[in-house]
């Protein structure tokens, strides 16, 4: 049966669309999202990368497309949106669980710029401990910082916040 | 004339952060320990991310060229990066400090560009401010540490520093024809308050670090890349880099 064609049957089908590089969360849990547009006959979305340089950008826009056109059976476009910066605080505190599930840690809320203070004492997502530090910035993808921790004896990687 | 001038300063960064993306690749698989190699790795992604962004503004500049045209088909004579960036690695040392010099004169850059009259400039700058934060803090973190990690590895990293600082000077070589143009339309503070206010940025690092800044009025910045004059250094990397790309310039990736 061919679902109804609503802002609320697409942003359904988005939710089936996931970050091929965090597999549990979806592109409206990440907050890429920006907007649904109905137009005559079909659909615009817009979204935002989390990084500049996602080198995931082209190959979301296609499954964007391909899901909602499969399941709504109309034409869709994708539109980067440029009047909107990707931030940390856009990903969802349900997605944050489900991150920390995954074995990354979230990212911590940012209330203004980033500052060291958001990579100390960042919670363990093995083993909840606080007692680990910042071993780099830069992680497996653009999106991840590694720490370790000295509880457990384990590296683990943070989703960065971004500003 | 401010669409050649806002193409001329769109190019300068454009071109600065595609061979200094290129260099910091250049460590991929070499760095000193893992997370170094991971990061410049991921530095370079960031860098040519940016470069992209840009060249993408100039693509829908009127008359504007296709990004990947823009970025490696073009001759060198053509390239406005500065002497900076088109240095070989040389050693992890030059390496660093380079990184530092570069990244915090970026910071700064994108920072006053929050404010620019350009709508594309001003909406981009907003996104890469916050991801070179993760470029300074690594670079102010490993300055530090390694200024005060014995004597032999304090006087290399302020060796780096007298031999860098004329190059990175020349990061802020003026438009020759529109540096003027660009300050009253407020596109950018221009050149010379952007030299000003990175060095307040880097002399507190350097404080820290108990490194010398070298008397800046001895020093003769590294001008002429920004008209196209350029080190031996440059042709061979761009040859390297457009190599596969020159294969087939219509190809579709």
């Amino acid at each position: 049966m061919t679902q109804e064609i609503t802002i609320e049957n697409i942003y359904n089908s988005l939710q089936q669309v996931m970050d091929p590089e965090i597999p549990v969360l979806s592109v409206v849990e990440l907050g890429m999202i920006t907007d649904v547009v109905l137009t005559a006959g079909g659909a615009e979305v817009h979204m935002i990368p989390t990084f500049a340089a996602c080198p995931a950008v082209t190959y979301l826009q296609r499954n964007i497309r391909q899901r909602l056109e499969e399941d709504l059976h109309i034409p869709v476009t994708v539109i980067v949106d440029k009047h909107i910066a990707w931030n940390s605080n856009r990903i969802s505190e349900a997605a944050k669980v489900k991150l920390e599930q995954f074995g990354i840690a979230p990212p911590k809320r940012l209330a203004g710029e980033v500052s060291e203070e958001l990579f100390v004492e960042v919670p363990c997502p093995h083993c909840g401990s606080t007692d680990t530090y910042l071993r780099a910035p830069f992680g497996s993808t653009l999106c991840r910082a590694i720490h370790f921790c000295k509880s457990c004896g384990q590296i683990f990687e943070q989703f960065k916040p971004l500003e | 004339m401010l669409n050649k001038a806002i193409t001329d300063l769109l190019t300068k960064m454009a071109d600065d952060e595609l061979i200094l993306g290129h260099r910091n690749s250049e460590w991929t698989g070499l760095g000193p320990v893992m997370e170094e190699d991971i990061a410049f790795s991921s530095m370079a992604q960031d860098k040519i991310g940016h470069s992209w962004a840009l060249f993408r503004i100039l693509e829908e500049l009127p008359e504007g060229r296709q990004a990947d045209l823009n970025a490696f088909c073009r001759p060198e004579a053509a390239f406005k990066c500065c002497h900076l960036v088109e240095y070989p690695n040389s050693g992890y040392d030059f390496s660093l400090m380079r990184h530092f010099l570069f990244d915090q004169a970026e910071a700064v850059r994108y920072e006053s560009l929050q404010e620019s009259s350009f709508e594309p400039l001003q909406q981009l700058s907003k996104k890469v401010k916050g991801e070179l934060k993760y470029h300074t803090l690594h670079a102010n973190a490993w300055i530090l540490q390694l200024s005060r990690a014995g004597e032999e590895s304090y006087d290399r990293m302020q060796t780096a520093l007298n031999e860098i600082m004329a190059l990175a000077a020349g990061i802020f070589e003026p438009a020759r024809d529109y540096e003027q143009a660009l300050i009253d339309e407020k596109v950018y503070p221009g050149e010379k308050e952007l030299y000003n206010r990175w060095l307040d940025r880097i002399y507190p690092v350097l404080v820290k670090a108990s490194l010398n800044l070298p008397d800046l009025n001895a020093i003769a910045p590294a001008y002429g890349g920004r008209t196209g004059q350029h080190t031996p250094y440059l042709g061979p990397l761009l040859k390297e880099m457009g190599e596969v790309f020159n294969l087939d310039t219509a190809a579709n990736w």
